[in-house]
């Protein structure tokens, strides 16, 4: 071995052939590793939704689905819009002013909504995805604090949102609860999924 | 190529078709390499049962696995059905699928005490550092497999489980979301992350878990196995009788392969118990919740993983805004620490106080969802640096000053503590003391290059104590 002479055109060669097989496995991991995309169907699985909310009486929620995800609608109580302001101040993004779930501009407002007690959300909180529960119930109970003005309690890591789906401070989710894309078809009807810009 | 042997005229049959094959195929080399002259230290006591038991569950993982492919269906919406089927009109398939289900605790019960075996005797230290890696990347594969079984049955544990730990990916920054696309493969949890979980569970990741137990196993009968007293019997001064075989071992088989069979048998005695009396194990193997279908538009009241996931899953929850504020000051602490006491030069001073700085700034930008999946990851990652970062001048616990054996009560304390609280819904006071074991977790591994050097060890004896019985 030791006294040949190294070939050096030969090990061109071999480098060169090496590189452009090694190439060409890159190339093929490709179709590979796109699999893993969503599919046409699931791209295509995205529609919007429309919801008759005429029936809904303040106080209650109704849940519907949009891309599989739950999404609220809560005619709220002037009570539950009068606590808004109280919370506000141990909230960790009171104006929505973070970019993680954009807020459409028209609900950057206090309620978080285009009418002020019709509050539409994805319930899905944006820690790791739980979908939190209702505790419209006000005062002291397990897991919140005791001047609790009634808002949402996240099960799996106990963050907390007031009635506008804000988030509050030193809680594991960062980002207040995303308010989906939606317009009024009638005073009764709601579409989702789609605005007016769209 | 080896010489051509001939079997002797007259041989029995056995004898000449063994000479055969072995001229073909290195088969009694094997035998003998990893069986019948494979030298075990000869002072194993009752922790070294694990690595056998763990082999033992794997085949039962197997094989019960196998078996449920046959009925199982990997669609959303025939895969609860089809586990309930198993369970009831299937013969026998209960029994298959509970094997199976308890069979994944057991596994981890087992690891786990293997590992802290590994952890107390110095299993990892040279020349045994990649026996603990190849130990560790099993230890991963495990998890992946146990998270991903878990989504299969399609309940309301698997379909929110899977949920949060998908959305751990999507905490990264920058390229998270794209991430947890692509492992889902939707925007949602749905029938494509099923189908591509099933894959995985059983195919990807159990040919990637094998092919570790054989590199585990291979290097770990290059190196020789360790033991109680972390005393070399094959080193250069260790004892040989005159065969050159360690005076201070016995033959894996069939000392040790008798021996296991004990163990084995009281084992499977615990192990039958619980498929016959308790399969759920009050919610701890099986949880509640999943026996109810998967519902995208209702989170359980209260989900927790499964407990073995739970040590970790506490330091997830524990990393909040405080935490990683905390975090920081312990960083500026070490800095001033160091600046006043170690002996460096400046030069070092000054770089460790910039990359200090830079990690603060770091740790202040991001997230502290993103912290916690870090502290989550890094939790079992430091595992993988654990022979580097053991500078102890003796290998095992027995020989070590005593409060190191209260440190590491300690260690396994705090463990167990972060394993009830991630079962246990979030509370104030729960939240402060999981801080209290992570900070511990990290600081019992980071620190351990400077405390394992304290104190004085007893002396290590030049053979292993063995008392015959």
């Amino acid at each position: 071995m030791s006294d040949q002479q190294v070939d050096q055109g030969k090990r061109t060669w071999l480098i060169a052939t090496g590189c452009a097989g090694a190439v060409g496995g890159v190339a093929t991991a490709v179709p590979f590793v796109s699999t893993f995309t969503p599919s046409e169907r699931a791209k295509a699985a995205g529609a919007a939704v429309e919801v008759d909310i005429s029936s809904l009486k303040p106080g209650e929620k109704l849940t519907v689905e949009w891309r599989g995800k739950p999404v609220w609608i809560v005619r709220r109580t002037p009570e539950q819009l009068e606590s808004l302001k109280s919370t506000e101040s141990q909230l960790a993004d009171p104006l929505s002013v973070r970019t993680a779930y954009p807020t459409p501009e028209y609900a950057k407002n206090q309620a978080r909504s285009i009418k002020p007690e019709v509050f539409v959300a994805v319930g899905i909180c944006s820690h790791l995805g739980c979908s939190p529960s209702d505790k419209f119930q006000t005062g002291a109970q397990p897991s919140l604090p005791d001047d609790w003005h009634g808002g949402f309690l996240c099960p799996c890591h106990g963050s907390t949102f007031d009635m506008a789906g804000r988030v509050f401070k030193n809680k594991p989710a960062p980002d207040n609860l995303e308010v989906p894309p939606h317009m009024y078809l009638s005073d009764t009807k709601l579409l989702i999924g789609e605005d007016k810009k769209a | 190529m080896a010489e051509f042997k001939e079997a002797p005229a007259g041989a029995p049959l056995g004898t000449k078709l063994m000479t055969w094959v072995d001229n073909r195929f290195p088969a009694t080399k094997m035998y003998k390499e990893h069986m019948s002259e494979y030298y075990a230290p000869k002072n194993f006591n009752w922790w070294y049962i694990f690595g056998s038991l763990a082999l033992l569950v794997l085949v039962i993982q197997i094989v019960t696995g196998i078996f449920l492919v046959m009925h199982y269906k990997p669609d959303a919406a025939l895969a609860f059905a089809s586990v309930e089927y198993i369970m009831r009109d299937v013969p026998w398939g209960w029994l298959i699928r509970y094997m199976h289900s308890t069979g994944a605790s057991a596994f981890f019960v087992v690891v786990y005490l293997h590992m802290f075996r590994g952890l107390i005797y110095g299993s990892y230290r040279k020349p045994r550092e990649l026996v603990w890696i190849f130990g560790c990347g099993i230890f991963l594969c495990l998890m992946a497999e146990a998270f991903m079984g878990y989504l299969l049955p399609w309940g309301q544990m698997s379909y929110w489980g899977a949920q949060v730990i998908v959305n751990l990916f999507a905490a990264v920054p920058f390229v998270g979301e794209d991430l947890a696309l692509l492992i889902r493969g939707d925007y949602v949890v749905s029938d494509a992350t099923l189908n591509r979980f099933f894959s995985f569970h059983v195919i990807a990741v159990p040919l990637v878990l094998l092919g570790l137990v054989v590199a585990h196993i291979i290097a770990l009968h290059e190196v020789g196995s360790n033991n109680p007293d972390g005393v070399e019997i094959k080193g250069p001064k260790a004892p040989k009788d005159a065969n050159g075989k360690p005076l201070d071992a016995i033959p894996f088989h069939p000392y040790y392969t008798v021996h296991d069979i004990f163990g084995v048998s009281l084992f499977l005695l615990v192990f039958t118990a619980i498929i016959f009396f308790a399969p759920e194990l009050g919610g701890y193997f099986l949880e509640y919740n999943n026996f109810i279908p998967a519902d995208p538009l209702k989170t359980p009241a209260h989900i927790a993983p499964v407990w073995y996931f739970t040590p970790f899953y506490s330091m997830l929850r524990a990393t909040t805004d405080v935490m990683v504020q905390v975090l920081v000051g312990i960083i500026a602490l070490s800095v001033i620490s160091i600046w006043l006491k170690s002996g460096f030069s400046s030069k070092t001073k000054l770089l460790i106080s910039a990359g200090a700085g830079a990690a603060a700034l770091l740790l202040l930008a991001f997230d502290a969802k993103f912290w916690g999946v870090v502290v989550m990851g890094g939790a079992v990652v430091i595992l993988f640096f654990l022979p580097w970062l053991d500078h102890s001048p003796v290998k095992s616990i027995r020989y070590r000053p005593d409060w190191h054996k209260h440190l590491y009560t300690i260690f396994v304390v705090f463990f167990l503590v972060l394993g009830y609280l991630g079962i246990k819904p979030p509370s104030d006071i729960g939240t402060i003391v999981s801080q209290i074991g992570t900070l511990f977790y990290f600081g019992f591994f980071l620190l351990m290059p400077w405390w394992s050097k304290l104190g004085t060890p007893k002396p290590v004896p030049d053979r292993v104590t063995f008392h015959p019985h």
